[in-house]
């Protein structure tokens, strides 16, 4: 594997091109790997995450939803990857708290997930004891114990020498935000997967932001990827914001951890919110940063690229939208109508029986 | 039956449980190639291979962290810390992280691992080097705690560590490893997490301990036997959770209560024993509760005699307990 640097906007748009007109990719230009159905599906999941974390916002000023942390401008590199890993079939995610995208569609249903913001009865990962979507999804193979930055990357690694010794054959995905490189745990853990050659991807998703503290003020380096080379191991940065370059560097990478070891990839995405619902970020962002972010927004780049490919209209688009819209809405009902936990279970589980 | 040391019965327990079931393993600095610093590994890395005797990076973070994923993954680690006094890297993710995750995860993932700590001093260790850590750990729901200070307690409570599905910091006292010998069964045997042991019996005053200040306890109790008081040792043996019944049915005979540990005295296990008794004994105390403890300084100094004056030792046990029976 070498080193790839992120190809122009206008080019990486449009994947890499096969040009086959067998089978399924009876349109022209579908990228390696990918049918019709699977962007069309990445698109309707991206659309289905967005207005979920539109309504999480809407709901935390409501005072409906004490902490949300969005995922907005990181669509594209997390539903990516998730491609890359539900078509390889037996990956594990370790997500870290921006990873809405993946931790909603590994499986969750709109409603839980609502549950889960709202701390309600069915909240699938702690019983709502938890910040949202945090604790363990074990059915759809998500561990996120913390929000500890970085915390969990040691534990992925773990958990693949684990699956080591037991002989399996599972890629971990472990997620991270820039910030989280700068923890000495996450050198500990990408340096013992290299040692061992540990079938781990790391997925750094980098916009240049550990909440306020920028890109500049937290490492001396471009590209997170070069530290790769230190742990012995291929690092390749990815445009984060461009789903189809996001899904192949992950399928590439599965492949290389299962067979070669550890690869760390470097999704370059843009935050296009504040660091959550708590955050203020026109102390420290510039409104002319966020307009030229908005501009590669996935959910404006990657529906043009459908309708350029010519397998989405804007009938159909709009349709899509309509769909997630009323998704929402009856989750939002749902999970607004369910019950909070009863106070009673408080002590329960602090140890295993 | 024949006598081990303690550094023997910690060996020998691993090797049971890692010939009984193959997903327990041990990793850590020098755990292989060496078999451990104070070779409590020795002989493993030829029996089981590198995968289960595993020498990892010098970062103790990691040591928790990765164990901590296997045990995600089913496995059964026993990451060993080489000293106490190195295990604060890895406090995030043992008491940050580990000990949280079963109420976390609303009790769907549980968390079999053993973290073996060599912990105390009077070993001219000095500030790094003889580290009592038990208090910490003690303060933290979601763990379990152990300190033996027998052979005996060692294997028995050590199996039952690894086949518990719980976090359990399991500290060995150092001064204990080759010092401390005693009977051990050839016959496998299991003991209760949770449970004291009476180590003493007797009438007049109750001294809880644990580690290797058990031992000068022992010594102190035969020393004021022959003054004509007669001291009820109790091992607690197990600090996380406490055995309340025995400290109470001790305190309810003797009426007298002296707590002992090597620790700091402030915020220490035996504070934690104090307020158990003065909570749920107060009607049967006849004394003040006494706590012979380390002094409130970072640890015990390296020069001798400095060590000498922090450490708890037999003489001072003993003065204490006359002092106490005396009230």
């Amino acid at each position: 594997m070498t080193q790839a640097k992120p190809r122009s906007p206008k080019t990486s748009r449009r994947g890499k091109a096969t040009g086959k007109t067998t089978g399924e990719n009876r349109a022209v230009g579908l990228p390696e790997g990918l049918t019709e159905q699977d962007l069309l599906n990445s698109y309707r999941q991206m659309v289905l995450v967005r207005k979920t974390d539109e309504r999480l916002w809407m709901m935390n000023r409501q005072g409906k939803v004490p902490i949300a942390a969005s995922c907005q401008g990181h669509e594209a590199a997390q539903l990516g990857s998730l491609l890359a890993a539900q078509q390889d079939g037996d990956c594990f995610f370790f997500p870290y708290y921006r990873d809405l995208a993946v931790k909603m569609m590994v499986g969750l249903s709109p409603t839980q997930v609502m549950l889960s913001f709202m701390g309600k009865v069915g909240e699938p990962y702690s019983g709502a004891r938890q910040f949202p979507l945090q604790g363990a999804d074990l059915e759809h193979r998500v561990i996120q114990i913390s929000n500890v930055v970085g915390a969990g990357l040691t534990q992925a690694v773990g958990y693949a020498l684990g699956g080591r010794m037991l002989g399996d054959d599972t890629v971990v995905l472990a997620y991270m935000g820039d910030g989280a490189t700068s923890q000495g745990e996450a050198h500990e853990a990408m340096n013992f997967a290299g040692v061992h050659r540990l079938p781990v991807v790391f997925v750094c998703e980098n916009n240049r932001y550990a909440i306020s503290v920028p890109q500049s003020q937290q490492m001396a380096i471009t590209d997170v990827a070069s530290r790769a080379e230190g742990y012995g191991f291929p690092g390749v940065v990815v445009d984060g914001m461009d789903l189809v370059q996001s899904y192949q560097a992950t399928r590439e990478a599965i492949k290389h951890a299962r067979s070669q070891g550890p690869v760390l990839l470097e999704m370059k995405v843009e935050r296009l919110m504040p660091h959550t619902t708590d955050d203020d970020d026109r102390r420290y962002r510039g409104d002319d940063e966020l307009e030229q972010a908005r501009l590669r927004d996935p959910l404006v780049t990657f529906p043009a690229y459908l309708k350029e490919l010519g397998i989405l209209t804007d009938q159909e688009a709009e349709e899509i939208n309509a769909e997630a819209q009323g998704a929402v809405n009856e989750a939002t009902a749902a999970a607004e109508a369910a019950s909070p936990p009863d106070a009673s279970g408080m002590l329960s589980h602090v140890y295993a029986p | 039956m024949p006598l081990k040391s303690v550094i023997e019965a910690v060996r020998e327990a691993m090797l049971e449980e890692m010939r009984r079931d193959e997903k327990v393993f041990v990793m850590g600095e020098d755990v292989g190639q060496r078999g451990g610093v104070f070779l409590a590994t020795q002989g493993f890395l030829e029996e089981f291979g590198q995968a289960r005797a595993l020498d990892t990076p010098l970062a103790e973070a990691s040591i928790m962290g990765i164990a901590l994923g296997a045990a995600f993954r089913g496995l059964r680690p026993i990451p060993e810390v080489e000293f106490a006094d190195f295990v604060w890297p890895s406090v995030n993710q043992l008491i940050g992280e580990a000990a949280r995750v079963c109420y976390g995860t609303n009790g769907a993932l549980p968390v079999p691992m053993v973290v073996r700590i060599p912990y105390g001093g009077g070993i001219r260790g000095g500030l790094f080097h003889s580290q009592n850590v038990e208090a910490y750990f003690c303060h933290t729901p979601g763990l379990k705690v152990i300190a033996p200070a027998t052979p005996y307690d060692a294997k028995g409570l050590l199996k039952s560590a690894i086949r518990d599905d719980n976090p359990v910091v399991f500290l060995e006292h150092k001064k204990t490893y080759r010092l401390v010998r005693g009977e051990v069964p050839e016959e496998e045997y299991l003991l209760p997490i949770g449970k004291a042991d009476v180590k003493r019996s007797g009438e007049n005053v109750t001294v809880v301990s644990y580690g290797l200040m058990l031992h000068y306890c022992l010594e102190a109790a035969e020393v004021v036997a022959a003054e004509g008081i007669d001291v009820e040792v109790v091992d607690l043996r197990t600090l996380k959770p406490l055995d309340k019944e025995t400290v109470l049915e001790s305190v309810k005979k003797t009426a007298k209560l002296l707590i002992v540990h090597e620790d700091n005295l402030t915020g220490g296990v035996g504070a934690e024993v104090a307020a158990l008794v003065a909570d749920e004994a107060f009607e049967h105390l006849d004394g003040p509760i006494t706590r012979l403890c380390g002094p409130d300084i970072p640890t015990m100094p390296f020069a001798l005699p400095l060590e000498d004056a922090y450490m708890p030792n037999t003489e001072k046990v003993a003065e204490a307990l006359r002092k106490l029976a005396a009230y």
